[in-house]
């Protein structure tokens, strides 16, 4: 393993990870990922884009534990990860997760609760990150009576409250229009900078990635590997007025050229893997 | 469309409904069709009887019974069909099938080998509930999102409190729908069951009231059943409500 | 035929095969059920011997009579009550208990209205299915996109065109469930108020052999129904299939 305790620099990393759906009644086994590499450093912000289909969901959920890896080696802060989503990862997934049967304050709760905290302690960070989301006003609102938006950000701040050092998105905006993306992409800029924690985000939108990261992954269409990495530069303290800048145009056209075979050639099947993805 | 609004529509309605009574009456004779007053009447003096109440609870103790068999075999099945994702597979198409299939076309079996006992009628009563109950909780629990199973395995929760804490409560709603057609099936069940051959209970005074030509008895009973049934199916829908519009 | 459907078929042949077992070996006694396939045996013979045909046909008679009542007039009840909205919120509540409400309770007060004849029997079936033909077309008729509305008004059709050629396309499949639901009630309605009282007709004649303890006779006509009614639903049901297959509805 390349990343060893001493070496703090790499908070988590892929090795040669390949991911294979296996075969169900009726499908055929489908190669899903890699063979891919990934070092995540330490309080960066990767993004990783790519076409539909290509396996990015599938990379994020490996990392997590979510999904055993077919081949290689998956590590978190130096430990092997496998079977269960380790202490210290947290995860806001594409799908509305959040659950309609509690208020918005004990959504955000929940994951304390469970693990025997302290009910005032609860009560104390759970008050503190819908305050940082700006969910106070709503802590006793149900996610039914709440916009799609908002509704990720409850998912965000249950995830948050937990404390997280590693932050995985799997298109947390998907579902959002232009604008409030964008407004999003300065809130997530401004959790990444007040807690110090590693985040990976999966995106389609090039100027998403180009926008809010430090390095992005552009993958491959299936089986999904990555055609390139690249350094954005950014200055830690960015928002979203950097879109106007013209390293913003080429950073998301040096995307575009590696991507736009790929996504081709996604369209050309994505119809058929759509379901599996 | 406001709530006086619309009350004045019921009211409009009933007295529509009373009308057409009170004509029909007129045209095939009290013989036939006893008048909607004297009949309303004597429900008023046959409610707080003696006679009634035993027919009543004959009944509530029947239907109690087969809404204890119906709720708990068809939660158990529905829940192990809806983990079990072969055995649900197999089983659906065949629940559905007896589902749709009148199972008044068995009730000489149960009565074959119960005779006309009380677990014969709960027996019947709980083959109708059964069906929905069982059927709404599988589906409940495929319609799960996976989102929330893996939510849960994000924030460490042990299987029990995925199970208690993320599963249930999601499940919850459809199964309180599936409770909702269960109660008022079963209660079909159990009233068919006293008015096919039975010498207790509120269907059987039915069929009594009949064969002894007391129509106004006949009439008074079933509007009382109709309420009970109406009102116990709103409050129910009432509570399914609440629960779905969390949702 | 996939794995599961091989499964199904295994866990229903294992079930009959039990009980005929169970039967034959004498657990179950002969008194209160008789084997399957003398069950079979019973109805072919009946069948033959021509004994109940009169009945059978009087009782699938009324049932088919009382399905296309209700299907015709729920769907014409149906469109007018559409056409009125304050008609239908009035009614709103009443469709919403009516299936929750044991109607057969009502059966022996329509005896001495209309005698002890096909009539209230008939009515029986209908009333038990109409009401759901009529939920459905309601629903169908809301399901119909507004902008297929618009479309119409583009291509300039007229009221009657518009409700033929895009409106009752667009509901047909609500319509059918509506279709599926009247036969399923309309089987019920009947069957269950001849074994309540009837003067003939199948529920009546089971009825008949119980009391006389004619087992077979009994068991025969209880398949019959049982056969019936499983064709008559998977027939649908197959119809559903093909149906939702062409528009994209995947398999049920």
């Amino acid at each position: 393993m390349t990343a060893d305790a001493s070496d703090r620099r790499v908070h988590a990393s892929l090795i040669s990870v390949t991911r294979v759906y296996p075969a169900t009644a009726g499908t055929q086994p489908v190669h899903a990922l890699g063979p891919i590499d990934l070092e995540l450093k330490r309080g960066e912000f990767f993004a990783v884009v790519g076409p539909s289909g290509c396996g990015k969901s599938t990379l994020l959920e490996v990392l997590a534990g979510l999904q055993p890896a077919t081949e290689g080696m998956v590590a978190f802060e130096g430990r092997p990860v496998a079977g269960e989503v380790p202490d210290g990862i947290g995860v806001v997934f594409q799908e509305d997760a959040s659950f309609p049967w509690l208020t918005v304050r004990d959504n955000a709760a929940f994951g304390l609760r469970r693990n025997g905290t302290d009910e005032s302690e609860v009560r104390r960070r759970v008050d503190d990150t819908l305050a940082f989301m700006g969910l106070k006003d709503f802590a006793t609102a149900y996610p039914a009576q709440l916009s799609g938006g908002m509704r990720q950000r409850v998912c965000i701040a249950r995830t948050l409250v937990l404390q997280p050092r590693l932050i995985l998105l799997d298109e947390p905006f998907g579902a959002l229009d232009a604008q409030t993306r964008l407004l999003m992409g300065d809130e997530v800029l401004r959790l990444w900078r007040q807690t110090g924690a590693t985040i990976l985000l999966i995106t389609h939108a090039l100027d998403e990635a180009a926008m809010l990261s430090d390095r992005i992954g552009a993958m491959s269409a299936r089986p999904g590997r990555f055609l390139d990495i690249v350094e954005t530069g950014w200055a830690r303290e960015r928002d979203s007025t950097i879109v106007s800048e013209a390293h913003f145009g080429e950073i998301t056209g040096r995307l575009w050229d590696n991507l736009r075979g790929e996504s081709m050639k996604s369209l050309g099947y994505a119809g058929m893997y759509a379901a599996a993805e | 469309m406001t709530a006086t609004r619309r009350a004045f529509d019921t009211v409009i309605i009933l007295a529509i409904v009373l009308a057409a009574w009170q004509g029909l009456h007129q045209w095939v004779g009290s013989t036939a069709l006893p008048a909607p007053l004297p009949t309303l009447a004597y429900l008023a003096k046959l409610v707080p009887s003696e006679r009634f109440a035993e027919s009543a609870w004959a009944t509530l103790v029947t239907f109690f019974w087969a809404l204890i068999l119906s709720y708990g075999l068809g939660l158990l099945l529905g829940v192990w069909m809806g983990i079990h994702r072969l055995s649900g597979a197999v089983g659906e198409p065949i629940l559905i099938s007896l589902y749709t299939l009148p199972k008044v076309t068995l009730y000489p079996v149960v009565l074959l080998i119960f005779g006309l006992t009380l677990p014969g009628r709960v027996t019947f009563g709980a083959m109708h509930g059964v069906l929905p109950v069982a059927l709404l909780t599988m589906n409940s629990i495929r319609n799960i999102p996976p989102v929330y199973v893996k939510a849960a395995r994000t924030l460490h929760l042990s299987h029990r409190q995925t199970i208690s804490n993320v599963l249930f409560p999601a499940a919850f709603p459809e199964i309180v729908s599936g409770l909702r057609i269960g109660f008022t099936l079963t209660l079909l069940g159990v009233l068919l069951a006293e008015m096919f051959a039975s010498k207790a209970g509120l269907g059987a005074l039915i069929i009594n009231a009949m064969q002894l030509l007391q129509n106004q008895e006949m009439i008074a009973v079933a509007i009382v059943l109709f309420l009970f049934a109406a009102l116990a199916n709103a409050v129910l829908l009432w509570m399914e409500h609440r629960l779905h519009r969390r949702v | 035929m996939s794995k599961v459907g091989w499964l199904r078929l295994v866990v229903i042949v294992g079930a009959v095969g039990a009980l005929e077992v169970a039967c034959r070996a004498g657990w179950i006694n002969h008194r209160v059920v008789i084997p399957p396939s003398e069950m079979a045996d019973a109805l072919v013979q009946l069948l033959i011997s021509g004994k109940f045909n009169e009945q059978i046909a009087r009782s699938f008679g009324l049932v088919i009579a009382a399905i296309i009542i209700a299907v015709v007039a729920g769907f014409i009840v149906g469109v007018i009550i559409h056409a009125l909205p304050r008609v239908r919120q009035a009614l709103d509540p009443f469709f919403a208990t009516y299936y929750a409400v044991p109607i057969f309770i009502f059966y022996p007060v329509m005896i001495p209205i209309f005698g002890l004849s096909v009539i209230p029997i008939l009515l029986m079936g209908v009333l038990t299915a109409i009401v759901a033909m009529i939920i459905s077309t309601l629903n169908g008729l809301d399901r119909v996109p507004r902008v297929l509305t618009k479309v119409a008004r583009v291509h300039r059709m007229g009221r009657i065109s518009t409700a033929l050629r895009l409106k009752l396309p667009a509901a047909a499949p609500h319509l059918f469930t509506g279709v599926k639901l009247a036969v399923s009630y309309g089987f019920i309605g009947v069957i269950a108020s001849e074994f309540i009282l009837a003067p003939a007709g199948l529920g009546r004649v089971i009825s008949d052999a119980y009391s006389d303890f004619d087992n077979r006779s009994m068991y025969a006509l209880m398949l019959l129904l049982v056969i019936v009614a499983t064709l008559a639903n998977t027939l649908l049901h197959l119809f559903d299939q093909r149906w939702a297959e062409r528009r994209g509805a995947g398999k049920s």
